[in-house]
């Protein structure tokens, strides 16, 4: 057998994605080519993402995305031996741009097409970098949509969850807190830098969901998020300075230290040795840093991609559309669906 | 030439095949129209592979790809407008955008002024005026069928479905044409096809800015 081209599509939320994935007759994978359309900037005044700008974009950008790739690939389309693309969950008018591309795509060029799960697919992007994983491991995944442990029993045959957030994620709590102290959108940058002038056992923010009688792996940042608006709030009534990277380095803490100690623990009570970190959140410089002490310490492997592989990107798509060919997996209709809230356990919608 | 039609800025989910030529009407060798206005990304591609496989021929034949530009509900819109622009660029073959209402007008033909409604939920209509030649005089615009009514200039018949909703408050004869038909899509861009004209960009008529609002100062996450 030769090799084979995957071409991954995404646009589950602001990012309009196309990756393409040299898939070796042994399985190896190699990335050619990663091209991403972002429309953030348009939603930075907004403080979010605003579904109806991020569909105008990705409708935009989507021909000339995947023209970027094919040329950057060094590829010619009618290579390419089948097509993945994001199918949920994400922002369904945004889903669907993509998923229609897709199908176009697939009969245009008479190729299978597979409409796979994003979440999947960000753990499939770390196998880009650091090769396959192993037979059973822990991702935790986390960005400004998603806040989840995830059990991986095989990127093509099982995902289980095992906790996720129950209000915000960990993210949408970056973003609010960045407001609070009138930061810029996205929030995860400008706290991470501001953090890192500060003290981060200063202020003692609370660790949500951590009391003997919560649920185990699961995580909330909206009371976080609330007790921080409390104190900013309290210093200035009371007409004091606030210390701003203080407070940054302090919620961090509080964000890290619960991430970390829940991913840790579901490590040990579920026997897996390796833990893989992605999503946006994942290029966090406390998280990344205190999740390599903690893994470090429990004797775990911990797997974090490189920054671009662990945002929303066409790589990851592509990552796993091989992991599915190489499985012998069954294409998707043309007739296939995109699903909004489509759940982890759904690896592809047939 | 071969050209294959879709649209979807209607809650009909187009697609059909086309023969044009310099000397005759365009010709529907196959189609397929399905009205459900949540279905045109499950539907389109599925529609336009039957139309080409009953009309005896599959997409490497095809000459050229028009595709409706709406006015239309967005999501529904961008379905037919990336689907056309994805196969264009997968085939290497040309995309002509052709606003919707003008292919509804086509099929209305009346020979007198027209005024064609299509449906843009909120309770408001898109809306485009005809001369009686079939010209579009004025549109298209986004108004409630009352307000639009006001603004209308002088126009004997109404078509599209917009018209049939609103027929009472609108208050002029429907011509049955509900929904813009593939020969439609395909006359409207017909001078263009046949001089192998260069297309126009593939934009969408939104007519609708996003709903979204600026938050205003800093945001209290307590009621202090
Ligand atoms: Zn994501």
């Amino acid at each position: 057998m030769t090799d084979r081209l995957i071409l991954g599509i995404e646009s589950s939320c602001d990012e309009t994605g196309v990756g393409i994935v040299r898939l070796g007759p042994d399985g190896a994978m190699e990335l050619l080519a990663d091209e991403v359309a972002s429309s953030v900037e348009e939603h930075a005044r907004f403080g979010g993402v605003v579904p109806e700008v991020a569909s105008r974009a990705h409708l935009e950008a989507m021909v000339p995305t995947m023209r970027r790739a094919v040329e950057k690939a060094g590829i010619e389309l009618r290579d390419v031996h089948s097509i993945a693309v994001t199918a949920g969950p994400g922002l369904a008018g945004a889903l669907l741009v993509g998923v229609s591309a897709a199908k176009a795509y697939a009969a245009a060029l008479g190729k299978p097409l597979y409409g796979v799960n994003h979440l999947a697919g960000h753990v499939a992007a770390d196998t880009l970098q650091h090769g396959p994983l192993p037979k059973r491991c822990l991702a935790l995944l986390v960005s400004g949509g998603h806040s989840q442990l995830l059990l991986v029993e095989g990127l093509a045959e099982k995902i289980t969850e095992i906790g996720s957030t129950v209000d915000d994620a960990a993210g949408e709590a970056y973003d609010k807190v960045a407001r609070l102290l009138d930061l810029p959108y996205p929030g995860g940058p400008p706290i991470d830098k501001l953090a890192k002038q500060g003290n981060g056992c200063a202020i003692a923010f609370p660790r949500g969901l951590t009391g003997p009688r919560d649920s185990k792996y699961d995580f909330s940042f909206s009371g976080l998020k609330t007790s921080v608006a409390r104190w900013v709030e309290k210093q200035e009534r009371a007409g004091e300075e606030i210390p701003l990277a203080d407070v940054a380095a302090s919620f961090q803490e509080a964000v890290a230290d619960v991430l970390t100690a829940k991913a840790i623990r579901a490590c040990k009570d579920l026997g897996v040795d390796t833990l893989v970190i992605s999503g946006g959140v994942a290029a966090n410089s406390r998280l990344s840093g205190l999740a390599a002490e903690r893994c470090a310490e429990a004797g775990l492997e911990l797997r974090v991609p490189r920054p671009r592989l662990c945002t929303d990107n066409g790589a990851m798509i592509a990552a796993l559309g091989a992991h599915l060919v190489a499985a012998d997996a069954k294409p998707s209709s043309l007739d296939l669906s995109t699903t909004p809230g489509l759940p982890v356990t759904t690896i592809q919608i047939l | 030439m071969l050209v294959l039609a879709l649209d979807t800025a209607t809650p009909a989910v187009t697609a059909g095949v086309v023969e044009l030529t310099p000397d005759s009407p365009p010709r529907l060798l196959a189609g397929r129209v399905t009205v459900n206005s949540k279905a045109h990304g499950e539907l389109l591609t599925p529609h336009l592979l039957e139309a080409l496989e009953q009309a005896g021929h599959v997409l490497a034949d095809l000459d050229a790809i028009v595709c409706g530009s709406g006015p239309g509900p967005f999501t529904g819109l961008r379905v037919g407008l990336v689907t056309a622009a994805a196969l264009g660029q997968a085939l290497n073959r040309p995309v002509y955008p052709v606003p919707t209402p003008d292919a509804i007008a086509l099929d209305a033909a009346t020979g007198r002024p027209l005024l064609v409604a299509t449906d843009a939920r909120r309770k408001e209509v898109y809306w485009a005026a005809y001369d009686a030649a079939g010209r579009r005089t004025d549109g298209p615009h986004v108004d409630r069928p009352a307000d639009l009514v006001g603004k209308l200039p002088a126009v004997s018949d109404a078509a599209g479905e917009g018209a049939e909703i609103y027929a009472d408050v609108i208050g002029l004869p429907v011509v049955e044409a509900r929904y813009p038909s593939p020969v439609s899509l395909v006359a409207v861009a017909a001078e263009e096809l046949l001089a192998g004209a260069r297309p126009a960009a593939l934009t969408p008529l939104y007519l609708r800015r996003p709903d979204a609002v600026e938050p205003a100062g800093r945001k209290r996450v307590t009621k202090a």
